[in-house]
């Protein structure tokens, strides 16, 4: 059984102005142990997706479709049932440390109260094994930390212990959105390198969501590229990476700054991402595409599976171009 | 924190000096003075009294003899009522308006903040309306029309309540003052207190708190309520000297013989020491309650430390 299975997930918020779909058709899943990467611009629907699992929406968003967990529905499930969910099956690390964490009540408390909670530990039990997660995120000095504020942390700091935090009750699925988009270049390394080390460790699962193709490349098995909610391309971490045949896909990699290749313009993707609440028929790429045809203007392209474990929306056919065309 | 609770109570020597200094010096320049109104005393018999009270004297003098006696604890004779000094006076009003006002004072907190908190976590509700139209209404009527009107219901037609006096400070006869006297600071607390909440309900670490499967009643508890309630600390300093000028205008409405009353008479007869030193009293206690505030915001703000 697949550890996480995602079909049709749609996420629709209702707004003064209308609909607005930010999460459309999503069909992916996960086995155990694997990392699946989320790749997309701002706005494209991945965090969505993140909260959507977690059951974190807004409150006017709506979910439609099916996520299985462990063959479990998790999607729309009461307050209660989701509770024993959280943390305990699936936990979830955010992007922002500096606001993520509560600055107004002791690091310490906010580590123990999870397995207070979920493992019903007493006080003195809590605090010996939160004290054992902090130095696996190593964290030096882990017992003085706990008794520390968030403000006393840097921002690296915070983000060790938001990890040791979702990794207390060793959760069989991590997601990870956007873990290192607020910190500093060397911080990201380590967060990184720490994440891989614990995903082994832990036998962990991931679903690392992020705009960062380096973070994709150094940790994910598979990706699945995301464009105004829907998925662009699928597929191994090496297949996306080598073949690309997505013009979305291809832009973003080409986008990347190289070391080999100075003095040159970094190309760019022109324009910007759609509005969702006014997207044009057909192709939500269209606009910012060098491949559009009048084909792209009448219908969006079905999602297909062109080979083995992979899938790609789009009608023109470059089977292996790795962006030769341009 | 030692450090800084003493470093305030110095500060407010300076803040006092120039209160009582300024209320001491506008009072004797008004026209008048405490025994002007009695016209029938021969000019004999009032450069007597005058004489007695020290009236004689230049007024700088007046005030350093005032100062002087400040010092010792004692506030002056009372010039209206005469054989009892203003200390006398003053302890017998304050218990009264001491326990109406802190009980207006911890219930309109109390109730406030569930009332806000309520109307927050149901937003857009019933409950979110109701409450937050009777906090409007709570907010606009003054207590000068909310406390008759509670008479004429509960005393004269209902019959439930006396409609004023003191007793001993019987509960039934602090029901109405109470109640009156704290519909305001109800209303203000709760629309605070619910537009924090809300703001925090939404902010990111109460998302964190419910990625970790912690139940919504904790959550409130827990990690949202805490600052939450920050606005509401920094607006008690406030509230707490408009229930003590409010005094002023319940303790009249229910003939309640606390320190409004004693106000409001040491004013129409000029009674120079009682006005002064109620003044003082006031002013010290307004300055006390500001130093709890920030203690208070040290106490929930972990950033904060002095």
């Amino acid at each position: 059984m697949k550890l996480l299975e995602v079909q049709d997930l749609e996420v629709k918020f209702a707004t003064p102005e209308g609909d607005v779909v930010a999460v459309n058709k999503l069909n992916f899943s996960l086995d155990k142990g694997q990392t699946l990467g989320i790749v997309g611009e701002s706005g494209s629907g991945k965090s969505q997706t993140a909260f959507a699992l977690m059951g974190l929406l807004a409150k006017n968003g709506q979910i439609s479709g099916s996520a299985k967990f462990a063959g479990q529905e998790i999607l729309n499930l009461p307050e209660q049932q989701l509770n024993h969910i959280r943390a305990e099956q699936i936990a979830m690390i955010f992007q922002d440390p500096m606001t993520s964490l509560n600055p107004y009540m002791k690091v310490g408390v906010q580590l123990m109260e999870v397995l207070i909670k979920h493992k019903g530990m007493s006080k003195q039990e809590a605090f010996q094994h939160s004290v054992r997660m902090l130095d696996a995120v190593k964290m030096p000095e882990a017992k003085k930390r706990m008794s520390m504020y968030p403000h006393e942390f840097s921002g690296g700091m915070r983000q060790r212990v938001m990890i040791a935090m979702a990794l207390l009750c060793q959760p069989k699925l991590l997601i990870a959105d956007e873990p290192t988009t607020a910190l500093d270049v060397t911080v990201q390394a380590q967060i990184m390198a720490l994440l891989n080390e614990l995903k082994a460790d832990f036998d962990t699962s991931i679903i690392m969501i992020t705009h960062d193709l380096g973070v994709v490349a150094g940790i994910c098995d598979s990706v699945l590229v995301m464009y105004a909610g829907r998925t662009m391309e699928y597929g191994s971490v090496r297949d996306i990476f080598y073949q690309p045949t997505h013009p979305y896909t291809q832009g973003l990699l080409k986008a990347i700054p190289r070391l080999d290749t100075q003095g040159e313009t970094l190309p760019t993707i022109p324009g910007n991402p759609p509005n969702l609440l006014r997207l044009p028929v057909g192709c939500p790429f269209q606009q910012r595409c060098g491949f559009v045809s009048e084909q792209c203007q009448q219908a969006a392209p079905e999602l297909i599976e062109f080979a083995a474990g992979r899938q790609r929306a789009c009608f023109h056919s470059f089977t292996n171009t790795s962006g030769s065309q341009s | 924190m030692t450090k800084f609770i003493f470093k305030r109570l110095l500060e407010a020597i300076p803040t006092l000096l120039v209160l009582i200094t300024v209320s001491f010096f506008l009072m004797r320049f008004a026209p008048g003075n405490p025994f002007s109104s009695e016209r029938s005393l021969p000019p004999q018999v009032k450069a007597n009294i005058e004489a007695k009270y020290g009236f004689d004297k230049p007024v700088v003098e007046q005030y350093f003899n005032y100062l002087k006696n400040l010092v010792q604890g004692d506030l002056g004779p009372s010039f209206k009522y005469k054989d009892y000094t203003v200390n006398e006076l003053v302890a017998q009003a304050l218990p009264v308006s001491a326990k109406i006002g802190a009980a207006a004072f911890i219930l309109a907190v109390l109730i406030g903040v569930s009332l806000g908190t309520l109307a927050a976590l149901k937003q857009n509700s019933w409950i979110d309306y109701l409450v937050m139209s009777g906090a409007m209404v709570g907010v606009v009527i003054p207590s000068f029309v909310l406390a008759p009107v509670l008479v004429l219901i509960f005393a004269i037609g209902l019959k439930w309540l006396p409609a004023g006096g003191w007793n001993g400070g019987a509960v039934q006869f602090m029901v109405l003052p109470v109640v009156g006297m704290m519909m305001h600071y109800i209303s203000s607390i709760a629309r605070i207190m619910r537009g924090s909440m809300i703001e925090v309900m939404s902010s990111n670490f109460i998302r964190t708190a419910r990625a970790k499967g912690l139940a919504s009643s904790y959550i409130v508890l827990h990690h949202a309520l805490r600052p939450a309630i920050l606005p509401v600390v920094s607006y008690l300093g406030p509230a707490f000297v408009g229930i003590i000028t409010g005094s002023v205008v319940i303790e009249t409405i229910f003939g309640l013989p606390g320190i409004g009353q004693l106000f409001v008479n040491g004013a129409l007869n000029r009674d120079y020491s009682m006005v002064l030193g109620l003044t003082i009293l006031v002013g010290a206690l307004t300055i006390t309650f500001n130093a709890i505030v920030d203690i208070l915001y040290a106490v929930i703000d972990p950033k904060i430390r002095y």
